[in-house]
């Protein structure tokens, strides 16, 4: 996979992630057109496309775009299975994700796909060990928010 | 100090979080920019703060900021501060933001070896993770280079999450580092057999994408991804591993046969893991699609085998038909995936995708654009001789219809590709493919002008016969030049002025009107064009200029011959002042010559000829192989330095003739001269060069060619005239719709012509029969070409020497009985016609309707016991592979007639070395099943094959049989008859065969919904019965495997060791299993409306068990 995007249905971009060392402008010119195309699409067309040299494989999960670029001799349905299970992981981390989870909490939904995928390619197909990964590491991370919190409160209480 | 804190503390209580900053910017929507950059100020005073957390969070900020496509390349030295942080909340940012920052030229990255080192051998793994997870996203060559070893070492850590990891990254090494490949294989390799079935699975991705690059130095891993397909339980996995062994077969055939068997017990757990898929795809009934799309994936897999499975172009046959249900299905997603593996078998088996043409066309018409493009893909491939024009005709019109240019570039280039493929092969009619051409010249604003002028100039070149026509299609253009040029958007198209002016010019013998078109050429307006065609257009005037002089030659009024050289004189000036220096360094030329021929002819001076002269010589294309054939003189050493070599690279650049030779095609006139040996060494090289750049050096000499290489020279060619039935310029009309006419005109006459010599030769054959009765190829070899269109022969050196591979000895016998043998082919081609237009409607009559025919349906397999007593041994293996029947009328006719169609496709295989022919097929007819033979025909007589088998050939011939009753198993006998041939003598031969019609031959896999189900058991129509197989020692998912694919069910569910299976007999009959297992023994138990039917369904699963 050479890499994926998260776009919302105006066109904002949400999540990107690139496997291919990319110069920073023709990541910009190419994840405009992209969103371009796949926008202009009708909602009963095909989730595949062929772009550039590229294969995009696409789908809608309520507002947000989930779309892969692979190559020529990747698998497409393999492909849609592998944007399914990120949004399965995106919803049981979350509860239900939605657009404004990715929003808000974006560094958290790249660190799960960090640790779904790596590289461009599948780093384990079992959910759950994906899962316990993500848990364990975020139990090593102390919550930023929370840090505050406790530190203010104890200097108030000084 | 401990104030300090406390006021850092404080001062960060106000410090904007990420999600401040994700709130800010969505409350600014109408001056985000402005927002943003006051955040970005803010973030670089975040950034100077010694505290870790103010500058983690600066950096979390930016990299949200970097993702809305801001600049934070600035950020880089700080974002590697974060990175270095002991702390695993801070670490896990920094690497996320480098991963998503970071690229090759990020110059800070060389101060990150360190780093990365020291957090790979950390002793929390998941420090350890998160830097394998970034290296992944920014890994450099320095990087692969440094890190390398210390990443090999990971692959044996303890923990399986970092195993997983470092496997998974080297790939990433391997790419950037490649000399790390040769020291880490051997520990890749180990991994393949990882106990961490995450680990094992990353290995196997990795090597099957080295294998991809390069899958000869992974043929000796055969064996071990062999066990790991048989003991994999791991999907994923599963169909990487078929992927590879995909492409390791071609290298090494004998894996094909081998992986056969293990494939098949593979498929049901493929179709399930694709089923989920599809499930999650959209909508439920997908599911029922799912062992479609399994089969899809099989017949990628499958192709690549076909070197070692011979036989198996009944299974793609299957496919296709199957496919077909797929296309035709309202899901675009099915569609496309269906188009795709259909593209795929065209590549090998072209034609049993070409039966499916009116699909495909079909979707060329639909809304999305990638199944459009999906589908041009695939009529590259179905294109024939005779439906080529029809092709094409529906293309223009797409081409009409087009939205966008990229949709219609797209269009264009197809259909010059279509017809230009292998050597214009299925061209009939070079007419028609010129005026296709000169129509795609009004497409407004293609970037593909010069393509269209290249196949102009190479069809005006070769074919001789076209060039009449060529030349006044290419006149009409030049005369309409400002309809291409009038608007500079289309500055893509004008190319194609170049070719017509060229085509004008060196064929200006052809023209009818040569001063008009020359007046045409020097229009002022041409002045606009761009500098390399004007250069064309000057050249070219001036040949016409010495055309028409010719003409006038003897004519004793010599005005027009003063007009033209008047006209010349007027108008060349504005070419002599072009800015263009190849325009005016030939404009001043020829002004010159022009006005010194002028003085000549107010003298009355004869000038034609000298002026002719100066363009003479035929222009012919070099055969690919012309160079090696130029025999080397005596004591010519080629390799020997002429001079010493050059101390320095002088770089002597060579472009000026690159470009001259570029703009003159007439460089490429072979010249005759002598060669001296310095000469010859030198020229080889311009040669090349000059070859690179020539629109005329032909590639690749096809096959067709070499009928017409037995000729001596291009002169001796037959060159038949035209017959212009067609106006030059059809008003209104686009022109080649009238070419499609015609050709059907044509061709139905031609057929007409041949019943009618037909019906005379079976007058005689009738008296004499059992003499010869040869069949001719297939049907698209009838077609004959309109005028025999010869393309021209490539030219040789003269004394080119004769070589083995191509050009034949003029002694060699092959040579005579070759010509013999194709003067008999087409009197059998004549013979045939008749008969074959017979066949056509008869198959018409069976395939009428396609969409009705569904219901397609594979069989059992049987091979016919080879034949020990004959030294030849003819060995023809049966497949059933259709039991398709008509089921419209079935379903219409239901009382009246309860008999199915039942299409039985056999293939025919030689596999001695002898020449088989006149193969005729005929069975017995039984009361219950018949032969369906051609109306007119006795019940006994039998069935031509329609073609011949060469040694190793295999083809395959339809058979359609009326069943009366499909409740008992038949067996029907026949025999086949045929001549074999070598090269003594051609005996007749007999073999006696048995067609065997099973029961579960009548079944068709019909998927059923559980409640379906249920309710039809519920029912009480059904008859039960009930049988126990003893010693079946294989998985039970193998065992339904087994069920569903030899004898047609589908599973309705599957409960532990239970599973309900359905199928449903052509006639409706509903047979529904329940399948236990328990210690090798399996109970089948099973209801059907159909006793008898039931009984023999239930005697052959026993049979096919007990095979195995």
């Amino acid at each position: 996979m050479r890499f994926m995007l998260l776009f919302s249905r105006q066109g904002k971009l949400r999540l990107q992630k690139w496997y291919t060392a990319t110069a920073e402008r023709d990541k910009k010119k190419m994840v405009r057109e992209l969103m371009q195309t796949v926008l202009a699409r009708k909602p009963k067309m095909c989730s595949f496309l062929e772009w550039r040299d590229l294969k995009i494989v696409y789908k809608r999960y309520a507002s947000l775009y989930f779309c892969c670029a692979i190559e020529e001799q990747d698998n497409e349905l393999i492909t849609l299975e592998i944007i399914h299970r990120f949004v399965e992981l995106l919803d049981k981390y979350f509860g239900s994700v939605c657009e404004l989870d990715i929003i808000f909490n974006f560094e958290k939904a790249y660190f799960i796909l960090d640790e779904f995928l790596m590289g461009g390619e599948i780093q384990d197909t079992s959910k759950k060990s994906v899962l316990k990964a993500i848990e364990q590491a975020d139990l090593l991370q102390e919550r930023p928010r929370g840090d505050y919190f406790s530190n203010s409160a104890s200097t108030h209480c000084s | 100090m401990a104030l300090k804190i406390v006021k850092g503390s404080i001062d960060r209580m106000f410090d904007k979080n990420l999600q401040d900053l994700v709130r800010g910017i969505r409350n600014h929507k109408e001056d985000e920019a402005k927002y943003i950059s006051t955040c970005i100020d803010e973030i670089k005073q975040e950034l100077k703060q010694d505290n870790i957390a103010v500058k983690a969070n600066a950096v979390c900020k930016l990299t949200y900021l970097q993702m809305l496509g801001y600049d934070v390349s600035w950020a880089a030295f700080n974002i590697v501060e974060v990175m270095s942080s002991s702390k695993f909340t801070y670490k896990r940012i920094g690497y996320l933001a480098a991963s998503q920052c970071f690229h090759e030229s990020t110059d800070v990255i060389m101060l990150t070896t360190n780093q990365i080192r020291k957090d790979l051998s950390s002793p929390n793994q998941y420090d350890t993770g998160v830097a394998l997870t970034g290296l992944s996203c920014f890994v450099t060559p320095d990087l692969a280079r440094d890190l390398a070893n210390d990443i090999m070492t990971l692959m044996s850590h303890t923990k399986p999450y970092i195993r997983k990891k470092a496997v998974l990254i080297m790939y990433k090494v391997f790419l950037k580092y490649p000399e790390s490949l040769r020291p880490a294989f051997p520990r890749l390799k180990e991994k393949l057999e990882d106990p961490d079935p995450g680990v094992q699975s990353a290995a196997v991705n990795v090597i099957c994408e080295l294998a991809r690059r390069n899958p000869k130095n992974y043929l000796s891993l055969a064996p071990l991804f062999f066990k790991l397909m048989t003991s994999s339980t791991n999907n994923w996995v599963l169909i990487k591993i078929i992927k590879l062994f995909g492409a390791l077969t071609p290298l090494e055939p004998r894996l094909g046969k081998k992986l056969i068997e293990p494939l098949t017990n593979l498929i049901h757990r493929i179709y399930l893991f694709f089923s989920q898929i599809l499930h999650h795809l959209s909508a439920i009934t997908l599911v029922c699609f799912s062992w479609l799309i399994a089969f899809l994936f099989f017949i990628t897999v499958l192709i690549s085998l076909s070197s070692g499975m011979p036989n198996h172009s009944a299974s793609i046959q299957l496919c296709v038909q199957k496919l077909r249900i797929l296309i035709e299905d309202s899901d675009q997603n099915l569609k496309y995936l269906g188009l795709l593996a259909m593209s795929k078998i065209l590549k090998t088996h072209p034609k049993s995708v070409q039966s499916h043409k009116d699909l495909i066309l079909q979707c060329l018409d639909d809304k999305d654009e990638s199944i459009r493009l999906r589908a041009l893909d695939l009529l590259y491939g179905m294109v024939s001789k005779k439906n080529l024009m029809e092709i094409v005709k529906k293309l223009m019109l797409h081409v009409d219809k087009a939205e966008g240019t990229t949709y219609r570039d797209e269009l264009l280039t197809k259909i010059i590709d279509i017809c230009s493929q292998s050597n214009y092969q299925y061209i009939t009619n070079f007419e028609w493919y010129i005026s296709i051409l000169v129509e795609l010249t009004r497409l407004e604003g293609t970037r593909h002008g010069h393509l269209i002028a290249s196949q102009m100039l190479d069809v005006a070149i070769r074919v001789k016969a076209i060039r009449v026509f060529a030349v006044a299609q290419m006149a009409t253009l030049l005369d309409n030049a400002h309809m291409l040029t009038g608007n500079t958007q289309r500055n893509g198209i004008c190319e194609v002025l170049y070719a017509a002016a060229w085509i004008c010019g060196e064929f200006s013998e052809h023209l009818e009107n040569p001063m008009e078109t020359l007046e045409a050429m020097l229009r002022p307006k041409v002045a606009t064009l761009p500098g390399h065609i004007q250069a064309v257009y000057v050249q070219n005037a001036a040949k016409l200029f010495a055309t028409v002089l010719k003409s006038q030659e003897g004519n004793t009024d010599s005005t027009t011959a003063q007009e033209a050289s008047q006209l010349m004189i007027d108008r060349l000036p504005l070419f002599v002042q072009s800015a263009n220096l190849e325009v005016q360094e030939r404009a001043s030329c020829i002004l010159q010559l022009v006005k010194y021929i002028q003085k000549l002819q107010q003298k009355d001076v004869e000038v034609s000829e000298e002026v002719c002269a100066l363009f003479a010589g035929e222009l012919n294309p070099v055969a690919p192989k012309a160079q090696k054939k130029v025999p080397i003189p005596d004591g010519l050493d080629l390799d020997a330095w002429i001079n010493e070599p050059p101390s320095e690279s002088e770089s002597e650049d060579e472009q000026p003739k690159a470009i001259f030779s570029k703009e003159e095609p007439k460089h490429s006139r072979p010249r005759h001269t002598e060669v001296d040996e310095k000469e010859l060494a030198r020229r080889r090289e311009a040669r090349k060069q000059e070859q690179a750049n020539n629109p005329f050096y032909i590639k690749a000499s096809p096959s067709s060619q070499k009928v017409y290489q037995e000729t001596p020279g291009v002169e001796h060619i037959p060159v038949v005239q035209i017959d212009l039935s067609v106006p030059l310029k059809v008003p209104g009309l686009p022109m080649s719709d009238q070419y499609v006419k015609l050709e059907e005109e044509r061709r139905q006459k031609e057929r007409a012509e041949k019943k009618k010599k037909d019906k005379k030769k079976r007058k005689e054959k009738r008296s004499g029969r059992g003499k010869k009765h040869d069949s001719g190829p297939e049907s698209e070899e009838d077609i004959t070409p309109a005028h025999m269109v010869d393309i021209v022969t490539e030219e040789m050196p003269e004394n080119a020497l004769p070589s083995d591979d191509d050009e034949r000895d003029p002694a060699d016998p092959h040579k005579k009985s070759s010509k013999h043998k194709k003067k008999k082919q087409k009197r059998e081609k004549e013979d045939k016609e008749k008969k074959k237009k017979k066949k056509h409607h008869h198959h018409h009559h069976h395939h009428g309707d396609k969409g009705g025919e569904e219901s397609v349906q594979n069989g059992t397999v049987e091979e016919e016991e080879p034949l020990p007593r004959r030294l030849i041994s003819v060995m023809l293996t049966f497949i059933f592979l259709f039991y398709s029947f008509d089921r419209k009328a079935y379903d219409i006719q239901g009382n009246l007639q309860d008999g199915s169609q039942v299409v039985v496709s056999v293939i025919f295989e030689n596999k001695c070395d002898s020449f088989l022919k006149s193969m005729e097929f005929n069975v017995l007819d039984s009361l219950n099943s018949k032969l369906q033979r051609p109306e007119g025909s006795g019940p006994h007589d039998s069935l031509t094959i329609p073609f011949q088998l060469p040694p190793g050939v295999s083809n395959e011939a339809r058979f359609v049989f009326t069943v009366q009753s499909i409740i008992m198993p038949q067996k029907l006998k026949g025999t086949l008859t045929f001549i074999v041939k070598n090269e003594e003598s051609s005996t007749h031969e007999k073999l006696d065969f048995k067609l065997h019609f099973t029961c579960t031959s009548y079944l068709i896999t019909t998927p059923c919904y559980s409640d379906a189900f249920a309710k039809l058991l519920e029912s009480g129509d059904l008859k039960s019965s009930s049988i126990r197989l003893e010693g079946v020692n294989m998985p039970f998912h193998h065992l339904l495997a087994r069920i569903c694919f030899h004898h047609h069910f589908s599973v309705v569910e599957r409960i532990d060791s239970c599973a309900s299976m359905y199928s449903r007999s052509i006639q409706g009959h509903h047979v529904c299993l329940l399948v236990k297992i328990s210690s090798q023994t399996v109970s089948v138990d099973a209801k059907c409306d159909e006793p008898t039917l039931l009984g023999n369904v239930l005697d052959e699963i026993k049979q096919t068990f007990s095979q195995c």
